[in-house]
């Protein structure tokens, strides 16, 4: 060992304080030299804070938000959605006609259109898409991984009968026809999701994206789906290093309108508060799914603040294997005893919408003069009364809910909890709490009958109706325990009409049936909160999340 | 030496053989599935029961079992639940992260600690060593979360001097290679990647070394003042030994064991205190993502890793073991 004298030590001590100084010093000019090319002395990197990274870049294989949210910049779909609305839209077909037993659809496709490899986009490479999903097989068919065409189109070459596609067929180089074999009445606005998007055909052969290796139990992503999708869209995809951002770029020869964002970095950031901390201290451009805590205090500071249309519901369940709750006097009471809107100005974000419904008014089938039950205290106590619940024998009840979790229509349920029960309490309802961490709680909620009324809701993916009250009363569940077979048919039955304004009018027949039954209490449709840095203008929100950053607009 | 080295590597495979039943029976009694946390409100038991079934869950905890070991033993730690991703990929492409992180917070534990306690017991009973204890007390006692809030909230937020989450910044284009960012942006001659990388160390390394820093100035210290005061320095005082020799061979020297030890047995904390500081800083190492993969009971990762973390541990008290023959030639490894 080498003597050190004490002086060095010294020595050495005060060159490292006097380095960490030096190192906060430079720090501060940190940033400052970035190269900013986009239009207009405008910086077109735009960096965006995802809480995961994708799961994948094939969306096909693909249902989460993260995911699809890389997917909308690269991919298109033949169907969009109207600017702020659930609503399908022309995007690479530009029109289609529906044949009148409603089996087979004709896509009039957009001219002078490439996918980022080159490859042109036309009839031939539609019909390669819906042949691709139709003829997957081994885990590539599993809900797992094929999740939405699974679930919507049910079967496979593999397995014909069950199949609601027949065929796709290229009439020319602009125009493809698709049949199906039993009606949909939601399939065009199904396309709008970005797991059907269009995908060059060239890359999915070269880099052989459906061949899912690995085992049944632990399926890999194949080449494409991690490092080489090419969509239509107005960004083509750069890189992904895992665990910390994806980068995209413009797509120089994009057909419409190309924006000022000229490369996308999605930055992954797990914690919502360190997520907050980015944006302030500048790191990133925007985050998604704000904390109500935090809109005030970002606003204030000058942060822009977007919220989406919501497309969310959130409500109170009543689980009707629990005795007390069998009575519809108890759950007409239950009822009458929330106060929606003191829950929504006290803990939901802005932009929330008191609900009337299981569905959100953007929905088709929304009943406008569906039956409610407005805050009633007094009309609740009476109804307990009756029901047989006095002040010596109150109506005891479990109430679950989840902890450490936020989902976009429930950002912050321990608040929610403390705020009904204190209402439930008001009218001598008492409630006993009982959380558990997310997982957990799913399970017990969706696979047991241990639970009493609880705290749970959905983001709807397209608008399809189905796809609220078909989710929750489709057929006997645990969550609610009730066993109602005339519901379960009506909507049975309404699934399966091909007309989509007669469909409408049954939906909306069925959401009366539902609120005279009262399965829980439709609380409020929470609208997610996105925050930007202040040099953003506007940002595309949309409902459903269809929102591609070439509609970003930014002052510098 | 290498004998003895051998039987230490040969010990550690009924060790792993241990945690790995301890670790597959406890991440299996997590509360809530996999299939749970991956489809979330999309979970129908039809749905979970599917998931489980893809993924062998529902077999017995025996089969299931028997199946990791086998493939492990092959070298197949399975996929990750969350990325798909072989967990060894995962393990490799974070691991750099999380040593580059834990080597800047023993720089700054070491470095300053090891001169501090020592500078402290030298002025035993006076205001600077009083100061040096309280303060490393303080050190001890404050949660790394806490900690590492209240500076990323001081220092980036507020101040803006350093950057707030993540290794590098994301507008940097940078090469990797080895995903070592400082080693990479010197070898590459990126030198501004590099500096970047260190800019984005800071925060996290103090938040990270601060608890190893406040032991270690404490066990310097105790261990300096026991060593001043044996019978073999007062011996050599007496017969005249000059101040320098004194102070680097006599005490310093015979000091350092227990240091050693400490560093030793920090070095190997750190990888667990990783897990929160990462967490907060969204530094995309081991620590992260296997926090992710509680929440998302990611079992193959979960067990992956933390073998590998074990494995590291081992490793690195071996080490330990390694170095005090190295300075103290009375110690025989044996």
């Amino acid at each position: 060992m080498l003597p050190i004298s004490r002086k060095r030590v010294f020595a050495a001590a005060a060159t490292l304080a006097i380095g960490a100084l030096a190192l906060s010093a430079c720090a501060s000019q940190r940033g400052g030299d970035d190269n900013a090319e986009g239009p207009a002395d405008v910086d077109g990197t735009f960096v965006f804070a995802a809480s995961s990274d994708p799961l994948g870049l094939d969306p096909a294989f693909a249902q989460d938000g993260e995911t699809f949210r890389v997917s909308r910049q690269i991919f298109e779909g033949l169907v969009g959605t109207k600017p702020g609305t659930p609503d399908p839209a022309p995007l690479l077909a530009e029109s289609w006609e529906t044949s009148d037993d409603s089996l087979s659809y004709t896509f009039a496709l957009k001219k002078d259109v490439t996918f980022q490899d080159g490859t042109p986009f036309n009839a031939e490479a539609v019909c390669y898409n819906f042949d691709r999903w139709y003829n997957w097989e081994g885990p590539a068919a599993s809900e797992a991984l094929g999740y939405y065409y699974n679930k919507l189109f049910k079967g496979y070459a593999s397995s014909p009968d069950a199949a609601v596609f027949d065929s796709c067929t290229a009439d020319g180089d602009l125009s493809a026809t698709v049949k199906l074999k039993k009606p949909f009445a939601g399939f065009v606005a199904a396309l709008s999701l970005p797991a059907f998007s269009m995908q060059s055909p060239k890359a999915l052969e070269e880099y052989k994206a459906d061949e899912v290796g690995g085992t049944a139990e632990s399926p890999e992503l194949t080449e494409y789906a991690t490092s080489h999708p090419v969509g239509t869209g107005p960004y083509k995809f750069d890189e992904w290093a895992r665990g910390e951002q994806v980068t995209l770029s413009a797509y120089d020869d994009y057909w419409g309108d190309k924006g000022q964002v000229d490369k996308i970095i999605f930055r992954t950031i797990k914690d919502p508060t360190a997520r907050r901390q980015a944006l302030e201290s500048g790191s990133i451009d925007g985050y998604d799914l704000v904390g109500p805590a935090d809109t005030g205090a970002l606003e204030k500071a000058g942060f822009t603040m977007v919220s989406r249309p919501p497309f969310t519901i959130l409500y109170l369940a009543f689980n009707q294997a629990v005795k007390e709750l069998q009575d519809p006097k108890v759950r007409e009471a239950l009822s009458y005893a929330v106060d929606k809107d003191a829950l929504i100005s006290q803990v939901l974000p802005e932009g929330t919408e008191k609900a009337t419904q299981f569905m959100p008014q953007s929905v088709n089938g929304w009943n406008a003069d569906v039956t409610t039950y407005d805050y009633d205290p007094e009309k609740a106590k009476a109804l307990l009364a009756e029901a047989g619940y006095t002040e010596a024998n109150p109506l005891k009840l479990t109430f679950n809910y989840p902890v450490n979790v936020s989902r976009p229509y429930m950002p912050d349920p321990e608040q929610i909890f403390t705020v009904l029960s204190s209402q439930l309490k008001a009218v001598g309802v008492e409630a006993t709490p009982k959380s558990d961490e997310w997982g957990e709680y799913l399970d017990r909620i969706t696979a047991g009958t241990d639970h009493g009324i609880h705290l749970l809701g959905w983001t709807g993916d397209y608008n399809d109706t189905d796809n609220f009250l078909g989710v929750f009363f489709g057929q006997k569940s645990a969550e609610w325990g009730f066993d109602n077979p005339q519901l379960f048919t009506d909507l049975s039955d309404a699934r399966g009409v091909a007309d989509l304004d007669e469909q409408t009018k049954l939906y909306s027949d069925i959401s009366e049936e539902v609120a005279e039954f009262i399965p829980g209490v439709p609380l409020a449709h929470p609208a997610p909160t996105l925050a930007f840095d202040s040099r953003v203008e506007s940002y595309p929100a949309s409902p459903v999340n269809d929102e591609v950053f070439n509609q970003i607009v930014l002052t510098k | 030496m290498l004998r003895t080295i051998g039987k230490r590597l040969l010990l550690l495979i009924p060790t792993l053989l241990g945690l790995s039943i301890l670790l597959f029976w406890w991440v299996r009694t997590l509360p809530g599935g996999p299939a749970q946390a991956l489809l979330g409100e999309k979970a129908t038991p039809e749905a979970v029961a599917r998931i489980n079934e893809l993924y062998g869950f529902d077999r017995p905890l025996i089969e299931q079992y028997a199946t990791w070991i086998g493939r492990l033993l092959s070298g197949d730690f399975g996929n990750s639940l969350q990325t798909s991703q072989p967990v060894v990929d995962e393990f490799l492409r974070r691991f750099p992260a999380t040593i580059e992180l834990s080597v800047a917070a023993l720089i700054i534990a070491v470095g300053i600690g090891v001169p501090l306690g020592y500078w402290a017991a030298r002025r035993h009973g006076k205001a600077a060593d009083n100061t040096a204890v309280v303060f490393s007390l303080l050190g001890i006692v404050v949660p790394v979360f806490f900690l590492a809030f209240i500076l990323k909230y001081v220092f980036a937020v507020q101040l803006g001097w350093l950057p707030s989450e993540g290794r590098q910044d994301p507008r940097i284009d940078a090469t990797h290679y080895t995903n070592f960012y400082v080693f990479d942006g010197l070898i590459t001659g990126e030198f501004d990647a590099a500096w970047d990388t260190i800019l984005h160390l800071i925060l996290p390394a103090v938040a990270l070394g601060t608890i190893p820093l406040a032991i270690i100035v404490r066990i310097t210290r105790a261990s300096v003042l026991e060593v001043q005061n044996a019978d073999y320095v007062r011996t050599g005082k007496a017969k005249g030994v000059p101040g320098s020799l004194l102070r680097n061979r006599f005490i310093l020297r015979n000091a350092m064991l227990p240091v050693i030890t400490t560093i030793g047995l920090q070095a190997g904390l750190l990888l667990s205190g990783a897990i929160l500081t990462e967490t907060v800083f969204a530094f995309p190492g081991i620590g992260s993502f296997l926090s992710g993969a509680i929440f998302a009971r990611d079992f193959a990762v979960l067990q992956g890793f933390i073998i590998f973390i074990a494995i590291v541990y081992a490793l690195i008290n071996l080490l330990v073991d390694v170095s005090y023959s190295l300075i103290d030639p009375r110690v025989r490894v044996s």
